[in-house]
């Protein structure tokens, strides 16, 4: 009997600790939702109330600054900068682990290491030679970084996933006469689909998210990425709140959605990147 | 066994190859180079040897800084670590309740760091803030305080907020780690009657002990280089309390355009990140090649 009563408390105290914490997380998502739709008057007489009516002028507000094109330079710099790391991450994968050549552990390494250097000792030489290329205040400009910066992480994690394809598949397009490129290209990348769309998944949230080449490479506001729009509207509009947190909602919606179909997927490719440091 | 002629695996290597020398190897030498000079970055560089470096090493702003790096790597492994191990004992069954509140639980790991301090500093807001609002109504404070305008509280209130964003990873690292542990080691523990705090102490943390080691390596390497959070939020202030090597560094380099010296700081910012990376992870690759695993 004092079994089940003990069993029994310390079910009703994990379960309020998870309630906790589920507050801790949800609330001020919450919070940021409803608010977005109350007028300042409404916010200032109570943080805690609902708004009286549904009133959508901050998310129309928040669109006339020209939101929606954050959004599509954010869509344009990480989709483009992703199918380039999938590209030249998979080719060099390709060769590591399957085209055994006397540099390939040291070529491996060097890869690996890369997953230790810190963002910010790239960010003057960067900034200079982005400079000198013509490409500062351009989307493209994030590019190289962009894409450099994620090699590493998707090397490490594709190599991982080619070395276990069984080596007779390749032996069998090399008799039907398929040349290293068409081996690629028709064995071996269909068969990393699995590890493929890991690391374009992990990859898309770490470039939509985004900010600190954005904040050294890009200067006009058109050509904005989704961080650098919410930075700075922040810093115009900082002392309305409710329109703050109407963008705040907006700016992570697109990857609500996305979460709310992708959800397994989304932490798998998420969790890939643990490899990291 | 079928060949390759040289020239196609360098064809295969060299597109990767040459972005990553491009963008993130060639830097370092160059950041190296750069920090001997006074430059703006628009007018000529000037020569000047060791001086930024001279200047450096005597910066109390920068010293405090590096002090405010450990200081943020132990706050957040004291908190990241035993709220998600906890989290991942609360839920790691696989329910629907479980379910649903995993999903939420990962939330913050979603969003970007923008989006994240931009919501804290609301939060964090003295006069319209939900946790002054909290702490005030609950009789725990008489007055609001402002957390991120103190030079006492700033980087506690930071570290706290990058603490909500990063939790969840490590919770769910640890759900697939206390997934893989052995049933059979729970059913003879069960079978030797022992309690839950038992098969606790006595299994899951010990057959943790790697994946927590790992974790306790990631936040260490994490919060070396961290600059995001801690920038939108207070940009390193009020008066440097919670400045960090990496804000110092952008401060220096884009805002006062000492393109020079901030190499200097972000030349020690790699030499410190970069060595201890390396060096608790051979310490954690030769424990566990101890173990055998």
């Amino acid at each position: 009997m004092k079994d089940i009563a003990s069993n029994i408390s310390g079910k009703t105290v994990v379960f309020i600790l998870a309630f906790i914490w589920f507050l801790i997380t949800a609330y001020p998502l919450f919070f940021m939702f409803v608010t977005g739709f109350k007028t300042n008057m409404e916010f200032f007489d109570s943080i805690w109330s609902f708004p009286g009516q549904l009133n959508i002028n901050n998310y129309v507000k928040v669109f006339e600054t020209g939101f929606h094109r954050y959004y599509l330079n954010s869509l344009l710099v990480s989709v483009l900068a992703v199918l380039i790391i999938i590209i030249a991450g998979s080719m060099a994968s390709y060769a590591i682990s399957r085209l055994k050549f006397c540099l390939s552990k040291a070529v491996f390494s060097l890869f690996l290491a890369g997953m230790m250097i810190p963002i910010h000792i790239t960010l003057i030489p960067i900034y200079k030679m982005t400079q000198s290329m013509g490409l500062y205040d351009n989307l493209f400009g994030l590019i190289g970084p962009y894409v450099a910066f994620n090699l590493p992480t998707s090397i490490f994690i594709l190599t991982g996933f080619m070395k276990d394809i069984p080596v007779e598949m390749e032996e069998a397009a090399f008799m039907d006469g398929a040349n290293t490129f068409q081996i690629f290209t028709r064995v071996i990348f269909p068969l990393t689909k699995p590890a493929i769309s890991t690391i374009a998944i992990y990859n898309f949230l770490m470039l939509w998210n985004e900010f600190v080449y954005a904040l050294i490479l890009l200067s006009s506001q058109k050509n904005w990425n989704l961080t650098m729009g919410l930075w700075n509207f922040q810093g115009e509009f900082g002392v309305n709140i409710p329109l703050i947190m109407a963008a705040l909602f907006l700016s992570i919606l697109p990857l609500m959605i996305l979460y709310v179909f992708l959800q397994e997927n989304i932490i798998k490719g998420m969790m890939a990147g643990a490899i990291k440091g | 066994m079928y060949k390759t002629r040289p020239l196609t695996i360098v064809l295969f290597i060299l597109p990767a190859l040459t972005i990553f020398l491009m963008y993130m190897l060639i830097p370092i030498p160059l950041s190296a180079f750069y920090s001997l000079f006074q430059w703006d970055g628009i007018t000529d560089m000037v020569f000047i040897g060791l001086k930024n470096w001279r200047e450096l090493l005597n910066d109390s702003i920068f010293l405090n800084s590096v002090l405010n790096n450990f200081k943020l790597v132990f706050l957040s492994i004291i908190t990241q670590i035993p709220i998600a191990l906890l989290l991942a004992i609360f839920i790691y069954k696989k329910s629907r309740i479980n379910n649903l509140l995993r999903t939420v639980y990962f939330l913050p790991q979603l969003f970007s760091s923008v989006a994240i301090s931009v919501l804290w500093r609301y939060l964090y807001d003295p006069f319209f803030g939900l946790i002054n609002e909290v702490l005030v109504k609950t009789g725990i404070i008489d007055m609001p305080i402002d957390f991120l305008g103190s030079e006492v509280l700033a980087l506690y209130a930071t570290s706290l907020a990058i603490s909500w964003r990063f939790i969840p990873f490590y919770m769910i690292l640890f759900i697939a780690a206390i997934n893989g542990i052995p049933n059979e080691l729970y059913e003879a523990a069960r079978v030797d009657g022992a309690n839950k705090f038992q098969t606790f102490f006595l299994i899951t943390l010990p057959m943790l002990r790697s994946t927590i080691i790992n974790a306790i390596v990631l936040v260490l390497v994490g919060s070396l280089k961290y600059f995001d959070i801690v920038y939108v939020l207070t940009e390193g202030g009020p008066n440097h309390a919670s400045e960090l090597m990496a804000t110092y560094m952008y401060k220096m380099s884009f805002t006062r355009l000492k393109m020079g010296y901030g190499s200097a700081v972000a030349f020690a910012l790699f030499l410190i990140a970069f060595s201890l990376s390396l060096l608790f992870l051979n310490l954690t690759r030769s424990y566990s090649a101890k173990k055998g695993d």
